[in-house]
């Protein structure tokens, strides 16, 4: 699994690129941490267009991350979920939650 | 008449996280062979991952170690084009399995597991059955068509 950021105005996006199972969870639970403390942006995205593979950690993490979000203020956005990515959301019922966006 | 074992597998390997890509690649390697759907094997992934994950986290989370922590797969193919995958711990067992199974039930305390597993593990297949016994481990047998049409 890789994970990118990119900071465009008001918001930090970070892409997830790969499988999120248990295994790699906390690695990127850290790096995705980091990113959110230490911005602390309006809006933080989470692109998960090139996630190939999700389980429920993968569940988990954006769970975690939607409560770090709300320590530190900001809004957890997810964008452009993959097929993989959505199917776990939706059978939590966060796709009712969530805020997600499609497009750029 | 009785469904027919066509084909079948084993596995067995440690119970370290590492292995849970290693676990759902070789089941859905062996499912490929009857050309079912993307959608099935991505399914297939999940469902593997989702129970050799608890094995690892729950059932032989007090073990230090982990190296004498085995989880075994059998995977059978029948003739119907069902696909039987048991999936088995030798750990520390649940003592209430239906209320493990319920949605969003974790018996986690830092927030990173969703309690979804079994739910996933339930949407997912044609079948899940659970035996488990305090103190000598869990089985957890799916059942999943294979061939869709």
């Amino acid at each position: 699994m890789d994970i990118t950021s990119e900071k465009r105005g008001d918001t930090i996006t970070a892409f997830i690129k790969g499988e999120i199972d248990h295994h790699n969870a906390k690695a990127a639970r850290e790096t995705l941490d980091s990113i959110i403390e230490t911005e602390q942006p309006i809006h933080f995205g989470l692109d998960l267009s090139r996630v190939s593979f999700c389980d429920s950690s993968g569940l988990g993490l954006v769970m975690g991350r939607m409560r770090k979000c709300q320590t530190v203020g900001s809004t957890l956005i997810i964008k452009n979920p993959s097929v993989a990515a959505m199917r776990i959301l939706e059978i939590a019922g966060m796709d009712k939650i969530l805020k997600i966006e499609r497009g750029d | 008449m009785a469904d027919r074992i066509i084909n079948s597998m084993k596995t067995e390997f440690t119970a370290k996280s590492v292995n849970e890509s290693f676990a759902r690649t070789a089941v859905a390697s062996f499912a490929s062979q009857t050309d079912p759907s993307i959608a099935v094997i991505a399914d297939i992934k999940t469902v593997v991952s989702e129970a050799v994950t608890n094995a690892i986290v729950h059932g032989y989370a007090d073990i230090e170690d982990k190296q004498s922590c085995i989880i075994y797969i059998q995977c059978k193919l029948l003739e119907s084009g069902k696909l039987i995958i048991k999936i088995k711990d030798k750990g520390c067992g649940i003592g209430d399995v239906k209320t493990a199974m319920q949605p969003l039930f974790t018996t986690d305390t830092d927030g990173e597991r969703s309690g979804m597993g079994f739910t996933i593990m339930q949407s997912f297949t044609d079948g899940i059955k659970v035996k488990s016994r305090l103190g000598k481990g869990t089985t957890v047998t799916l059942e999943k068509r294979l061939n869709t049409n």
